[in-house]
């Protein structure tokens, strides 16, 4: 006889109510940041001290603009589930625990939803 | 009835009492320079943000970029980036279930220390012979 109810046998995620999704997702973010991070290291040596010209010239590309939108979506999902951890590990108060969580999870979206936008508008303009 | 915990036990892990070992440094070092390139991350977005608002305020970054100061910082999150990324690559590899046993845990871990050293002192020497970076 289990001692679980029965909507929690159905759910089937247990005490941390929450699944694998994290941990896969965290993972699926990680394999794509590898030739993302690679793409993005061999770029950023060649353009990061150039002037604004010039980095507009390279965003534009449609080569440089996907990949580095890809690279802020990915490596900014995978910072926010690792961020999550962090707090969760450090962080025992449960208010506390709580509100930082939704800090984060707020402040990962603004930076990356700025990132997305400014590569979008240096793309648009010529 | 009894309260069961109201013993006062001993807490585990007593981190201060261990030795440092490579595999636990390691570990840590691989949430620090997660931590540490997120700050990194907030720096690429104020750079595009810069590029795209425009005005004077991108040279300023561009000068903040190459000075002590920002080379400085610039090297600490190349050493993060590689750090996290070859260390991760070992993570991925344990995920998929190998070098578990110590010796290759060990080896391992010095190959990703080693590879993140070299790696980012190539990319400090390619960014002062190419490019238009600290000129």
């Amino acid at each position: 006889m289990s001692l679980r109810t029965p909507l929690g046998q159905v759910r089937g995620l247990g005490a941390a109510k929450d699944g694998t999704q994290h941990w896969w997702l965290q993972r699926l973010t990680a394999i794509a940041l590898v030739p993302l991070t690679i793409w993005f290291v061999i770029s950023l040596l060649q353009v990061f001290g150039m002037s604004r010209p010039q980095v507009a010239q390279w965003i534009r590309s449609p080569s440089t603009a996907a990949p580095m939108a890809l690279f802020l979506v990915a490596a900014f999902w995978h910072l926010k589930l690792g961020l999550q951890v962090v707090i969760e590990d450090y962080v025992h108060h449960e208010g506390w625990k709580f509100g930082l969580i939704v800090a984060m999870n707020l402040l990962v979206v603004a930076f990356a939803g700025t990132g997305l936008i400014s590569i979008f508008l240096l793309a648009m303009r010529s | 009835m009894a309260q069961p915990t109201a013993r006062n036990r001993p807490l585990s892990p007593h981190l201060q009492v261990y030795r440092p070992q490579i595999t636990s440094v390691l570990s840590i070092l691989h949430r620090i320079a997660g931590v540490a390139l997120g700050l990194g991350a907030i720096w690429l977005v104020a750079w595009l943000y810069l590029a795209a608002k425009g005005g004077a305020s991108f040279d300023t970054l561009r000068a903040f970029n190459s000075s002590w100061l920002g080379v400085l910082l610039l090297l600490g999150f190349a050493f993060a980036l590689y750090y996290h990324l070859c260390n991760g690559l070992r993570h991925l590899a344990w995920d998929a279930g190998y070098g578990f046993d110590l010796k290759t845990t060990t080896l391992s871990g010095w190959t990703v220390v080693i590879a993140a050293v070299v790696l980012t002192v190539l990319s400090a020497v390619a960014a002062f012979a190419t490019s238009g970076m600290f000129r």
